[in-house]
């Protein structure tokens, strides 16, 4: 689909506060983008965009638990139509707190708006909220949004979130997840090996390094690190006195991009 | 007190009357501590030889926060009676006089409305405002620190401002301090230290604004009265920002439920702490900032509108202040009715509701034509929303409640409190030598240093705060590969300019002489600002002092005053808004008497920050400025024990001689890393340095200092201001050397590829420190 004829929705709801800086990413990138409130949604509105975003923040408090009511949210009030909407091949992405919310909802790492969650991110291991740029190892390109770069890339970016330890009921969930690779980012050393649990690299103690994992057919992603905020170079800490040219986060705004191009 | 004073005389209503008339002074007093208002006796009777009739106590308790030291600021406009003769207004003689004649075309606005306001760029303007939350932050320490931080952003909302950052400087007892050595009613200040960064992070990263810069404090000057700053910045379009409320405009509370929560904050924070401190819990708010982001959409968005007429936060007073404020600057009147309000208990007294300080709530005044609008805009961000009334021509406060007046106020009168006057006794400090044996290992000391608790990293509290939330930060709290400190943190709010909000600090509590102490806080604030490219800095001050009624806190109050006017004027830097915390007094005695200087830069592209790790092998590294025995106060002194000396001064002239030539010398590029030097002096600036780069280090080599002092720790831990250490490229060194002619320069050291610091002492003893172990001590990693 030509790319001026799309859009993409980024959704809130109170406590959402990350939303802006999507927009700004996906619109750098040619993509005209809409912020819009929960309540704005009326039935079908969903069909006039190509991708969806749940962006970060801290939607209803994360009163109860991270993501949890905006999970339950989505699950009685667009169940059907976002089921129609991965159905039909559309992009979803959750972040941070978005990926916590996918992951109440059931959309991660099942493949349907199932309202029942069947993995967790859990408070970090460190007991605290933890705001710091890691490493990201690319682990699986199944999913558009990491189309545009190489397996075993090395990426930087930066993580907040106090609750992003992702765990699995079981081993052979985490398997299963694996084998499907359906496991995109793990956090890594700088060298690009896996951080292996090694606090800082990963930040949060998740299970086999994880960051960031997609659906089986690949077009719902989440991921705890921040992406949007690693887009432009500027937004880099400087390095000896040099900043990136450009943020290794845009990588996974172009990947949707080129997805919808051809979409 | 007397028969017939207080009748209760609605039988539908909780509400009492009171016949001043018939009271004699005792009975005023009484008065004023039961109902928890805090007015002296003098005020008691200004209120009664003016008042026509027996009045109701919402009127009274409307006086009580209206003229309480927290909302009206009566020391700092009444009468300083000196040795010298009278001083008339603190705020008027030195703070806002050096501001008026400055007078600087880029300030929109001073010390008039909720927050300062400078002009930014592209039509858009940068509003500023930092707040104090100690007395609530003593008793219930995550409270009062989170509401403390949501206070200061709806101060942002309230001049139309979309927050952008958020700052915390907080003072604490020292974290060893024994359990047993705490008098009743004081909490142990690591109670009091998790329950305030804890407060701090949970409203900034709630709400997704990034708490970039600050600093933590420890001293027993502190114990018994915790200091929690809080400030905020923001952007606004200059077009949009409107304070024009009419006759006939509605007044829109919107927001949080109103409950019991935050009553007779104001005038809590307007007295002693004491034992029974304790059972005021309940003048601390509760925090809920989910419910502020989305009140700070709906503000956002009528904003964009133009939809409103006026806008002001509910702060201390609750709706008894920001009502009669919002009338009162317009010359309005206001008529309200209660019946609306969205309460958290039903059972509320009429006064109860109407002084409620209770979070999260904002007061709009809105157009007829347009309050449709504004009332679906509230529907759709899920915010309750009241209409109270509406403004017109009367000049009066005219609050029913079901339709029963409960008060009804000139507001004249109301915003006409008796001047008051305090005692001010000359402030002298006995000169005293400081006597220090000289030690053996300077590498020593200076690790030792590294480790003290108020110099050491404070990269774990500053993990905890989302500091790259909206993705603007490009000045970072922690800077260089391996997480050194910063000198000031540079925001880049808009989309489409490259322009770069400066924001820095500066604070001295420790320099004993208050004249000193103001002016040395003054010119770190600067320093720190242009150490990473800021320029036309804006100040605001924040006082927190102990008792004003007490003539040796009001002295070195003034003596502070005095240099707040010298070095705003001196150095070329307005201020555009402060505030003042005094009765700052605890069983332990009076809070450590301190200022802090917040500065606003700009700079004009966030590209060009400098930042304090090193940068390249083989690269110069040169001293700015000379360096005096300046010791008194210094972070190496306490570190020892030791006191006496005499404290950093402020030479203005030399400051901005230096302040002048290298900002040309950032813009021009040649600047390669820089870092201003402050506690704990060359020694700890040069640390610092090393410890945030990766890779390399530098050789300082102390016999090229300029300066007088030949002792190697004094020379190496003296804080004389107006100094910078700064990395150069060798090609560009004779350039440099040029631009900074007739400045005391000094060619101390270059930098390495080996990690850590080389120190060579005046006699040329060499001694080196790796980077690892004074990340160690500097860190704990």
């Amino acid at each position: 689909m030509e790319l001026k004829k799309s859009k993409a929705c980024v959704l809130r709801v109170g406590g959402t506060n990350c939303d802006l800086e999507v927009k700004v990413a996906l619109e750098e990138l040619g993509l005209k983008t809409d912020i819009l409130h929960m309540n704005q949604l009326a039935d079908g509105t969903l069909s006039n965009y190509q991708m969806l975003v749940f962006p970060g923040g801290f939607s209803y408090g994360d009163y109860v638990r991270a993501g949890a009511i905006w999970g339950k949210e989505i699950f009685t009030k667009l169940r059907k139509e976002l089921g129609k909407f991965t159905d039909d091949g559309k992009l979803v992405i959750g972040i941070c707190n978005g990926f916590q919310v996918l992951v109440e909802a059931g959309l991660l790492p099942g493949n349907s708006v199932a309202g029942v969650p069947t993995a967790s991110l859990a408070n970090n291991s460190s007991a605290k909220y933890e705001c710091r740029w890691i490493y990201l190892r690319v682990e699986s390109r199944q999913t558009p949004f990491a189309r545009t770069i190489k397996v075993w890339d090395t990426l930087w970016m930066p993580i907040g979130h106090g609750e992003g330890r992702f765990i699995l009921p079981s081993e052979e969930a985490l398997n299963e997840l694996v084998k499907e690779n359906q496991v995109i980012f793990r956090y890594a050393m700088p060298d690009g090996r896996p951080a292996d649990g090694r606090y800082p690299h990963n930040p949060n103690g998740a299970a086999y390094d994880i960051a960031g994992i997609c659906n089986k057919k690949g077009n719902v992603m989440g991921m705890m690190p921040h992406p949007e905020r690693a887009f432009f170079g500027w937004q880099t800490p400087s390095q000896r006195g040099k900043r990136k040219a450009r943020g290794d986060g845009r990588c996974v705004f172009e990947g949707a991009v080129e997805y919808i191009k051809k979409y | 007190m007397k028969g017939g004073l207080l009748k209760r005389t609605s039988d539908k209503l909780e509400l009492m009357t009171l016949d001043l008339s018939l009271a004699g002074e005792k009975d005023l007093l009484e008065i004023s501590e039961r109902m928890g208002l805090a007015l002296s006796l003098d005020e008691m009777k200004f209120i009664k030889e003016r008042a026509s009739r027996p009045l109701t106590d919402v009127e009274i308790q409307t006086f009580g926060q209206t003229w309480s030291e927290h909302c009206i600021h009566k020391t700092f406009k009444g009468d300083i009676l000196t040795e010298k003769g009278t001083v008339r207004s603190l705020f008027k003689s030195y703070i806002a006089k050096a501001t008026k004649e400055l007078n600087k075309p880029w300030c929109v606005s001073v010390f008039e409305d909720n927050a300062g306001l400078v002009e930014f760029d592209k039509g858009y303007l940068a509003a500023a405002k930092v707040e104090t939350h100690n007395h609530p932050s003593a008793v219930e320490p995550f409270g009062g620190a989170a509401t403390g931080v949501g206070g200061v952003i709806r101060d942002i909302l309230g001049v139309w401002g979309e927050p952008v950052a958020v700052t915390d400087v907080l003072c604490f007892g020292p974290l060893s301090t024994k359990q047993e050595e705490l008098p009743a009613g004081v909490k142990h200040p690591k109670y009091i230290y998790k329950g305030v960064i804890a407060g701090v992070g949970a409203y900034g990263n709630n709400m997704g604004i990034p708490t970039v810069s600050g600093g933590i404090f420890f001293d027993s000057g502190y114990t018994g009265n915790v200091v929690v700053y809080c400030g905020c910045m923001g952007v606004l379009p200059g077009r949009l920002y409107v304070r024009n409320t009419k006759t006939s405009d509605y007044a829109v509370l919107a927001g949080g439920k109103t409950g019991r929560d935050g009553i007779h904050g104001v005038t809590f924070a307007s007295a002693d702490l004491s034992e029974k401190s304790e059972e005021l819990r309940s003048a601390v708010q509760i925090p809920n900032p989910v419910v502020e982001e989305r009140l700070k959409r709906a503000t956002i968005r009528i904003r964009d509108g133009a939809l409103a007429s006026g806008v002001t936060d509910l702060g201390g007073g609750g709706l008894s202040c920001a009502t009669g404020e919002m009338a009162h600057r317009s010359d309005l009147g206001l008529e309200v009715e209660l019946k609306g309000l969205h309460l958290k208990e039903a059972k509320m007294a009429p006064w109860e509701i109407w002084v409620s300080e209770s979070q999260e709530r904002m007061l709009y005044s809105v157009p007829e034509v347009n309050l449709k609008r504004v009332l679906e805009i509230f529907k759709e961000e899920e915010i309750e929303v009241c209409i109270l009334g509406k403004f017109n021509k009367s000049g009066r406060l005219n609050v029913t409640f079901r339709g029963e007046i409960v008060c009804d106020l000139e507001l004249k009168f109301l915003y006409s409190p008796p001047k008051v006057k305090r005692r001010a006794s000359a402030f002298r400090i006995p000169l005293k030598e400081c006597k220090l044996k000289e030690p053996n290992d300077l590498g020593e000391e200076l690790l030792s240093l590294l480790s003290d608790p108020n110099l050491r990293s404070r990269e774990d509290v500053i993990r905890t705060y989302d500091h790259e939330v909206r993705g603007c930060t490009a000045g970072k709290p922690l800077q260089g590969e391996l997480g050194g400190p910063n000198d000031a943190a540079v925001i880049k709010p808009l989309k489409d300019s490259w322009m770069g909000l400066v924001i820095s600090c500066g604070i001295n509590p420790f320099y004993e002489d208050p004249y000193w102490m103001a002016a040395s806080s003054i010119e770190e604030a600067v320093r720190n600002n242009i150490a990473v490219g800021g320029r036309r800095v804006a100040v605001l001050d924040n006082f927190v002092w102990g008792n004003p009624e007490r003539e040796d806190r009001m002295g070195a109050l003034l003596r502070a005053c005095e240099a707040c006017y010298d070095f705003s004027l001196a150095l070329d830097v307005p201020f555009i808004s402060g505030k003042d915390s005094l009765y700052n007094e605890s069983p332990l005695g009076p809070v450590r008497p301190t200022l802090l200087i917040t500065g606003i830069g700009i700079m004009p592209d966030v590209r060009k920050a400098v930042t304090v790790d090193l940068k390249k092998n083989g690269d110069l590294v040169y001293l700015i400025g000379f360096t005096k025995e300046e010791m008194g106060g210094s972070a190496y002194l306490r570190s020892k024990g030791a006191t006496g000396g005499s404290c950093p001064k402020v030479d203005a002239s030399m400051s901005r001689k230096i302040t002048e030539v290298l900002v040309e010398a950032i813009d021009s590029g040649i600047i390669k890393a820089c870092h201003d030097l402050s506690d704990g002096g060359l020694g700890l600036t040069a640390a610092e340095m090393a410890i945030a780069s990766g890779g390399l280090g530098l050789t300082l080599d102390m016999r090229q200092v300029l300066s007088q002092v030949r002792r190697g720790d004094l020379l190496l831990f003296s804080e004389s201001t107006s100094r910078f250490l700064v990395e150069v490229e060798e090609e560009k060194s004779e350039y440099f050397e040029r631009a900074l002619k007739g400045i005391a320069l000094s060619r101390v050291g270059e930098v390495t590829d080996m990690p850590g610091l080389k120190l060579i002492d005046p006699a040329g003893t060499e001694s080196v420190l790796s980077a690892s172990e004074m990340r160690k001590a500097w860190r704990g990693y």
